[in-house]
Order: C-alpha cells, then structure tokens, then sequence
C-alpha cells in the first residue's frame, strides 16, 4: 500500500483531475503526437517556440493518471526553457524513471514525484511517453512516437 | 447449478495448479486473466517434462526406437484433440503455433486459391486483432473488400445486418465463437447456417471457446475452426487448425520446407498428404503433446459441468460489480462467457490494474487486441477480469474489495 501510495502521489492525482496546459496552442510551430500501444494512451503535445525559448507548451489526450500527470507537469516545466535546457531536462526525467540516475531526482523538483514510478516497471513507459512526444516535437520528428 | 453429478470442487481442483498457490505483493494471488493465458494443470507440466526427459527425438523421421516414441506421442496427440472436437478425420487437425497462426494459414493459403478482386470476406466487429488483420492483409492484396458485421450496444451481432452482408461475391465468413473483450457468446451455429445456404464457408476463432465449453464441430458444421493451446490450460506456441478435408485437399500448401513434401527435386515437389501438407518443418511436439494432456484432464473434469459453474461464477461477479458506484460493465450480451469488462468512473483501467496488482489481483487492463471493440464502445481501454473453472467466488470478493480501495485512492 504504501508503494502505492508513493506511486500516487496528491500531486500526481492532482495533476491527472485537472491537467494543466489541456487545450489547444493557437501559434503553435512544433508538434508531435505520442502513443502508447500497449494501453492505448495518446498524447498531442504542441509547442511555441520563438529565438529558441519555449514561449507556451499545452497537450491534449486520453490515457492513465501517470501519462496523463507527467504531460501535465511536463508543460509546466519547459514553459520559458530554452530548447536545450528542456531536452536536458528529458534526459534527467528519463535517467530517473529509467533507474540510470542515483540522484533520485534531486534538483527535478515537483517533477520528483515520478520517482516512484521506478518500482513499477509496466508503467514507467506511461510516464516517458509524454517526454519521448517532447523530444520528437524539438526534434522535429514528422512520425508519432510510439513507446512500443 | 445445474444437472446430476457431484458439485464442482473447487478447491481440490485448485490442488492441480501450482501457479495458483503464491503470493503477489504480499496477498494472494487472485488470477483473473485466463483469456489472456490460462494456468497449466500439473498433469501438463508433468507430460513436458517427461517428453523431453524421455522421448525427446525428431517426428516422422527417424527408425531408431527415440524417434519412434516421439513420433507415436505426437500422432497420439492429434487423435486426442480429433476426438475433443469430435473432427470427422485426424488429417483435418493441423498443428500451428496459436490460433493466429491458424487463421493466417487459413487467409495465405484458401485466400491464395479462392478469394480475387471484388470478392468480399465477411467478419464481425467484435474480432480480436488475429481474426481482423489477416483478412485486411488479404483484401488488400487481392483488392477484395472486407465486410464488417455490426454489434449492438450490449455487445450482440446484429444478425439481420449478418443476412444483408453475405452476397454473391461473399468468399468466406470469420467470426468468433466467443468475444475476448466483451464475453459475447455469438450464434456461431445461425451464422453457419446462413452462410451455407449460400454456399459460404465459415472459420470460427474458438481462442476462447474451447477453454469454456464442449465443442464439437461436426456439429457446428464449420469448415475451419482454430484455437490456442496456451489460453486451454496447455503449452504456448502451440495451436490447431481444424479444417475440412475437402477444403484442405484443394489449398495450397502454406509454408515450404521438411515433412510437408513426398517427393524435392529441383524440378518440382510432390507434396505430403493431409495433414502434413500444412506442417512445414519439425513442429512443437511437446507443445502438442501437452496441449492434449490439458484437454484430456478438462474433459476429465466434465465440460458441461465445467461450463455451469463457470455461468454461476460470472453471475456472482456480475453482480457483486454492479453494484459498485462507478463501475460499468462492457459487454452484456444476453450469452456470456467468462469475461468481465468493465470501466471505473475517474479511473483508467491502467491504473486500476496496477492498484489491483497490488492486491493480489491480476487482471487485463488495455484494449484486449481488439481496438475496434473499444471504439464502438467508446472507451480507450477497459479493466478484464476473465475467470476459468479454477476462479472461486471468494476470489470475486477480493476483485471488488480492490476496486473499491481503487476508489478510495482516486477519491
């Protein structure tokens, strides 16, 4: 229970009820869709970007409370970012859930709270997912990403 | 329950299964994804072991003594599973590797021979992926066209819409005998009938039959029936393909290679008889081996009676998720079998499935490999619980306790 509690975190159930950045990006000039085949969640991430600094991000999609949460707090994280420093951050998001960082996600702030997700080997993909989409978006990347 | 007989012993039957007997997280494991994959009785763990520790040669083959067991037991075998679905002949029983494979045998070689342009190839819209794509692959081949038969909102085939489908250019119909996703059990002896009134033949995926029920197709009078081994309590990567023999003798081999052929030579080749023609290569003999000590220890066990506690097991799951708030099942056909679908309000079915997870509980949580049943539905996933004969209804409690600690983390 208490695993799972770590797992489900407030901020996490908070983030998946009312996800930030869920709507449309008028301007937007760098897209990229994800999804996860294996439950079916699908991600629509769209960014504006202007001299290389991530001006507005927002996400539209459907899936579990992890997917749904980590693309919440995702948008909240790279608004105002240069473009390197957000595809920094995807590695460190990346290394934590992947189990490649021994930091425990020191320094990731709220972002901290997927740390759990590790103990969870079937759903630390709902958690990449929406960062996988960002790093295809930056990358411009024309096909979906597929976590498969 | 119904009829004469002792009553169903659950719990000496449970004895039988040794994956049933450990803990998960802590709890007990609570194993409700049987239409996925089934646990395996000891009795077939026993015959793998014994196979490869005592038989283990290659089939069809050799004259030393070995290869002459191996060769017995595999026949043996087809005889066995001829029998339990009471085929006319065991040259109709052709060894695959799940009911997949099956179909795609079916779709490769009877498409190859009897399916052009314009033609049309009907199927319903409860298929898992295996019964859909491999007719697509065919239709877009040979520019023929795939029809679909509706379902209602319950989860039933809308069989007026059926009769409509089948035409003059209708080659063949497939259509499963039992839904994985939603548990409808279809009316698979209509849907022949009408078929053959118009000269149609019909392959029934019974992936999900066979585990459940007595088949019998002769009976049926279905003229290709296919099923996996893993999900009726037997190995993996072994299946059969049930196909009547006046159908098989005018289709054209699937794969080439060893055991398949009479006569090579760079010229031409002569190929084997029935059922061999379709089985390239050196097969899954202990996979066939076991899959008939599985159905043998099932028939052991009584169908029928088998199937009536199985109803009576998802009536008490039926109702004890009812009457939970926010729960809402997907998939009420007015036949079931086994299958409990179900969504919760405010609650993703992955996430249920790893609080359930938690609890002991394994169940399915996705789109079951049938995303066009999600879509008609209008749910991204659902949550599966899927019961076998070994289930108890203790073991539903535990499933709704779950749940409802689900809802108290989600509140």
């Amino acid at each position: 229970m208490s695993e799972l509690r770590e797992l489900y975190q407030q901020v996490i159930l908070d983030h998946h009820r009312k996800p930030r950045n869920f709507r449309r990006l008028a301007g937007a000039n760098r897209t990229a869709e994800g999804f996860n085949p294996l439950c079916g969640d699908r991600i629509a991430l769209a960014l504006a970007v202007e001299n290389g600094v991530i001006m507005d991000a927002a996400f539209q999609g459907a899936g579990c409370a992890i997917s749904m949460a980590a693309a919440s707090l995702l948008t909240g994280h790279v608004i105002g970012r240069r473009e390197e420093e957000a595809e920094a951050l995807f590695r460190r998001v990346h290394a934590m859930l992947t189990g490649d960082d021994d930091g425990n996600g020191a320094g990731l702030g709220k972002l901290a709270v997927f740390d759990g997700v590790r103990e969870f080997p079937s759903r630390v993909k709902c958690a990449t997912l929406a960062w996988h989409t960002l790093h295809a978006a930056l990358s411009g990347a024309a096909e979906p990403v597929s976590t498969e | 329950m119904t009829g004469p007989g002792p009553r169903w012993d659950v719990d000496r039957i449970r004895k039988d299964f040794p994956a049933l007997h450990q803990e998960v997280h802590g709890k007990p494991l609570v194993y409700l994804d049987s239409a996925a994959t089934s646990q395996k009785p000891q009795v077939v763990i026993d015959t793998l072991v014994d196979y490869y520790a005592r038989d283990n040669a290659n089939v069809h083959r050799g004259v030393h003594r070995l290869s002459e067991r191996a060769t017995e037991a595999y026949e043996a075998a087809r005889g066995a599973i001829q029998r339990h679905l009471n085929a006319a002949s065991s040259r109709e029983i052709v060894f695959v590797r799940q009911a997949t494979e099956g179909i795609n045998l079916v779709a490769a070689s009877f498409g190859r021979a009897f399916v052009g342009a314009g033609d049309e190839v009907v199927i319903s819209a409860i298929e898992h992926h295996a019964n859909i794509v491999p007719w697509q692959m065919l239709c877009e081949e040979k520019g023929a066209v795939l029809r679909v038969i509706p379902v209602d909102d319950r989860g039933d085939l809308i069989m007026e819409a059926y009769a409509r489908l089948l035409g003059p250019r209708t080659r063949l119909v497939a259509v499963t005998q039992v839904s994985n996703a939603l548990g409808t059990v279809t009316p698979i002896k209509e849907i022949i009938d009408l078929a053959h009134r118009q000269n149609v033949p019909v392959l029934v995926d019974g992936a999900q039959a066979v585990p459940h029920q007595r088949v019998d197709v002769q009976a049926l009078g279905c003229d290709f029936y296919v099923f996996s081994g893993h999900k009726a309590f037997g190995p993996t990567g072994i299946g059969v393909l049930y196909g009547r023999e006046a159908w098989l003798e005018q289709m054209p081999p699937y794969q080439g290679g060893g055991d398949m052929i009479k006569v090579v030579t760079f010229e031409r080749t002569i190929y084997n008889e029935l059922p061999y023609k379709f089985e390239a290569g050196t097969p899954h003999i202990a996979g066939a081996i076991g899959l008939a000590a599985a159905l043998d220890y099932i028939a052991g066990l009584g169908l029928d009676r088998m199937a009536d506690y199985e109803h009576e097991l998802l009536d008490h799951g039926t109702a004890l998720l009812s009457a939970i708030p926010g729960v809402r099942l997907v998939g009420t056909a007015r036949v079931k079998a086994a299958v409990l679908s179900f969504v919760l309000d405010g609650v993703h079915a992955h996430d249920l499935g790893t609080i359930l997870d938690h609890q002991g509980v394994a169940i399915r949580a996705g789109h079951h490999c049938a995303m066009p049943v999600m879509a008609r539905f209008g749910v991204p996933a659902t949550a599966r619980a899927s019961l076998a004969f070994y289930n108890t209804r203790a073991e539903l409690h535990v499933l709704a306790e779950a749940i409802d600690q689900a809802r108290e983390i989600f509140r």
